[in-house]
């Protein structure tokens, strides 16, 4: 089982994300050839015009949809740590979305089962809306990797301020 | 079909009824989509001399061949057409955002709105069920307001919603329709025809695939545009913004201040694109699709108008700003989200101000006709008590929420010779006095005093021509410019991003091709944009316009430019707009009366509609 700290998953900057589209666009096109947002495995949401953010699977230890699945159609990956759904048992019953606190899991129009980001797993070049992100504002990371950003930046804020006085 | 989704929806408001029709192939063919669709679309819907808020007059709305794939801002824009009221000719706006793209998912190309409702509704297009639903409690909400409210009862977040506030719901000349809170199908007025219909606001939820005829292909060409939009061709929007033409412009003598008293605002620097990204602009947003992302969001964080947030660009900065001679940035932010609440548009309300302004200093406009306003140039605080009472109908504002041409008619006293507007529409930021190949575009342009028709202020200023001379030639290129604008809102491509179509016509024939499969020549498609320019000649021509509405505001054929500079005296005279008026229509192939004659319409392909010009190519 791959450990926490090495599981890499779709993180948005929210300081850089405009709030596009195209990281739907591309995973629609990806997924299921076709523009569809409603296709696609990650979504925007604007909540006003300066607050933008993408959120796809934050690939959970002990990931809420998995037990809340009472068909054991939800499993998650040893190898990457994504959230696998076996088609035949899923029966669109909708309890994963419930149990999922980042609207990370949807409902297909189509196949009327649950699908969620699988880090494009078919792809040899990792996530399509990453390459896509015209801003940069997608990366593949680790939480070790998030906080290491987070502390470099904070310190560089604080000793270009002290430079600065 | 691909890239049309090939179905219209009709929407008769006096009965409730709706129905789809097929779209018409020929009509896709020959006018594209977007403004030379629904142009077209108007035309077969209307009779001739229908007044704008009867409901007898169709408000259409229109989707591009590429609306709702991922092709950089080609995806995410939609046109309203209609007989607009403050010209009394062709109306027609566009706006971005995402509202397009949804309502393509929707399966429309295009909703053609006939009638009028007895009592106020909103248009709930959700896939094949659409209803006309109650919108009583909508009545008096700003845009944003009506969007939140329309999403929180429908419960779903993701659907999108084109509405009007409430200048719109008072039949305002210079009301607009808002999508998304802060993109606006602006100009012409026909946020007071949807008004006319009791239409609050049409909401949309759309779920099916679009799907390029070429994908692969198609996909290519997005990463081949998303690449060229990281380029110099789109700098501008990306970094400082349109509102980086205040110091340009003013520069260059050619930013209309004051009501046209002056060409250059010694507060410039005050109210400049620089000062206001650094002041307030807080983030730049992107409607769906665009990697460009150009929409620059100014928030005041404290003082007297701390909370406010708007959209600002060029032109809405300059019409509040240097218009009205306003030079505090946190007061001309307040102006444009005032208009975005009450649902005006930003330029003609700013131009309305200054008008208001002018009388009031000319002493045409009193204290007490002003209920007290103290409507001097430079005071912000009348700038937005005026708005206030723009929004509201309230007092003066009643007579001004018509624009500058119906408020000169009961005003009088000389007033018209202060309205500065061409065809009834309000002028915008660029001063025509010393560009003279966009005063002849703005003379011509369809809907009246505009810019985008053509954006010919490009060729006065990058020193192409000399601006101050009228001269044979100038007709060709706004005529060329013209077509390639045409095109752009008929394809649906922001303007903003036009410098990333390298070859224009050829560029987007291989766009339109991948999208919807057909093999069209760039020739035939340039043909296709002087066809949706003599369309909209022949609306206006049907709708009573002729070579004298082909003219440019009072001042700017009688005050020459005051000011100490390099277009000092400029101004244009009788002479030099009849010579730009005749090599313009030679240009055209139309005759000096500035029709097109049926050999013409022939040869366009429009022979069905030469029963408009037949009476008149004689004269």
């Amino acid at each position: 089982m791959v450990k926490i700290h090495e599981r890499k998953f779709v993180s948005c900057d929210p300081d850089k994300c405009v709030g596009c589209q195209i990281c739907e666009y591309a995973c629609s096109y990806t997924k299921e050839k076709a523009f569809n947002p409603i296709k696609s495995r990650i979504r925007v949401v604007r909540q006003n015009q300066v607050v933008n953010m993408a959120v796809a699977c934050r690939l959970c230890e002990e990931p809420a949809c998995v037990a809340a699945c009472p068909r054991d159609a939800l499993t998650q990956s040893d190898e990457t740590g994504t959230i696998m759904i076996d088609k035949d048992k899923c029966n669109g019953c909708g309890w994963c979305i419930e149990a999922c606190d980042y609207g990370a899991m949807m409902l297909h129009p189509e196949t009327k089962t649950v699908y969620t980001c699988d880090l494009c797993k078919e792809k040899t070049d990792g996530p399509q809306c990453v390459k896509w992100c015209p801003e940069e504002a997608l990366t593949v990371v680790t939480s070790d990797v998030l906080a290491q950003k987070a502390r470099i930046s904070a310190i560089k804020k604080l000793f270009q301020e002290k430079k600065q006085q | 079909m691909n890239g049309y989704a090939g179905r219209v929806l009709y929407v008769d408001l006096t009965t409730g009824k709706t129905r789809t029709e097929k779209l018409n192939e020929d009509f896709a063919k020959k006018y594209i989509g977007g403004i030379g669709l629904g142009m077209r679309f108007w035309l077969a819907n209307s009779k001739a001399g229908v007044d704008a808020y009867s409901a007898d007059n169709p408000l259409v709305l229109a989707l591009g061949p590429i609306s709702g794939t991922m092709f950089p801002t080609g995806g995410n824009g939609h046109a309203f057409i209609s007989k607009s009221p403050a010209t009394g000719g062709v109306g027609e706006a566009v706006s971005h955002g995402t509202f397009g793209a949804e309502l393509k998912r929707a399966g429309y190309d295009a909703v053609i709105l006939t009638g009028k409702s007895d009592r106020p509704v909103f248009l709930w297009i959700d896939d094949d069920s659409v209803q006309l639903l109650d919108a009583a409690h909508l009545m008096g909400k700003s845009p944003s307001e009506t969007e939140d409210t329309i999403k929180d009862e429908i419960g779903d977040y993701y659907i999108r919603v084109a509405s009007i506030g409430l200048a719109g719901e008072k039949l305002s000349k210079i009301a607009c329709i808002i999508n998304e809170k802060t993109r606006a199908a602006g100009r012409t007025g026909l946020g007071g025809v949807m008004g006319s219909k009791n239409l609050k606001a049409i909401a949309v939820r759309g779920t099916r695939d679009i799907v390029p005829a070429k994908p692969d292909e198609f996909m290519d060409l997005v990463r081949e545009y998303h690449e060229r939009m990281k380029g110099p061709a789109t700098q501008k929007y990306r970094t400082l913004g349109t509102v980086e033409n205040i110091l340009i412009n003013n520069d260059q003598f050619c930013m209309p201040t004051r009501n046209y008293r002056n060409a250059h605002f010694e507060d410039a620097a005050s109210v400049s694109g620089e000062a206001v990204n650094e002041r307030y602009v807080a983030k730049i947003i992107a409607c769906s699709s665009c990697p460009m992302r150009c929409e620059h969001e100014a928030v005041i964080r404290d003082g007297a108008y701390k909370g406010t947030m708007a959209r600002i660009e060029y032109e809405s900065l300059w019409a509040m700003g240097p218009y009205t001679g306003v030079s505090k940035l946190d007061a001309i932010i307040k102006a444009a989200e005032l208009c975005n609440f009450y649902g005006m548009d930003a330029q003609s309300a700013g131009v309305t101000v200054g008008f208001v302004m002018d009388c009031h200093e000319k002493g045409i406009l009193t204290h007490d006709d002003l209920t007290g306003i103290d409507a001097h140039f430079g005071n912000a605080e009348a700038l937005l008590q005026l708005l206030e009472k723009m929004g509201k109908r309230e007092g003066i504002g009643d007579m001004l929420a018509d624009g500058v041409k119906a408020a000169a008619e009961k005003i009088g006293k000389g007033s018209d010779k202060l309205a500065q507007q061409i065809k009834g529409l309000e002028v915008t930021g660029y001063d025509l006095r010393c560009l003279k190949t966009a005063a002849l575009a703005s003379a011509v342009s369809f809907r009246g005093a505009d810019q985008n028709r053509s954006n010919a202020y490009a060729v006065d200023l990058k020193g192409k021509v000399d601006r101050l001379k009228a001269e044979k030639g100038r007709g060709k290129i706004v005529k060329d410019l013209e077509d390639t604008y045409a095109l752009l809102d008929s394809i649906m491509i922001c303007k903003n991003a036009r410098g990333t179509l390298y070859k224009e016509t050829q560029d987007m024939a291989k766009i339109y091709n991948l999208a919807t499969g057909y093999d069209i020549a760039p020739e035939e498609l340039a043909a296709a944009g002087e066809r949706i320019n003599t369309l909209a000649r022949l609306i206006n021509i049907r709708e009573g316009k002729s070579r004298k509405d082909d003219t440019l505001p009072w001042k700017v054929m009688n005050e020459p430019i005051p000011d100490d500079g390099p277009v000092k005296g400029a101004v244009v005279t009788q002479d030099e707009l009849d010579l730009l008026l005749d090599d313009y229509y030679e240009s055209r192939g139309w005759t000096l009366e500035g029709v097109p004659p049926s050999t013409k319409l022939k040869q366009l392909g429009m022979d069905d509609l030469s029963g408009i010009v037949e009476s008149k190519q004689e004269a």
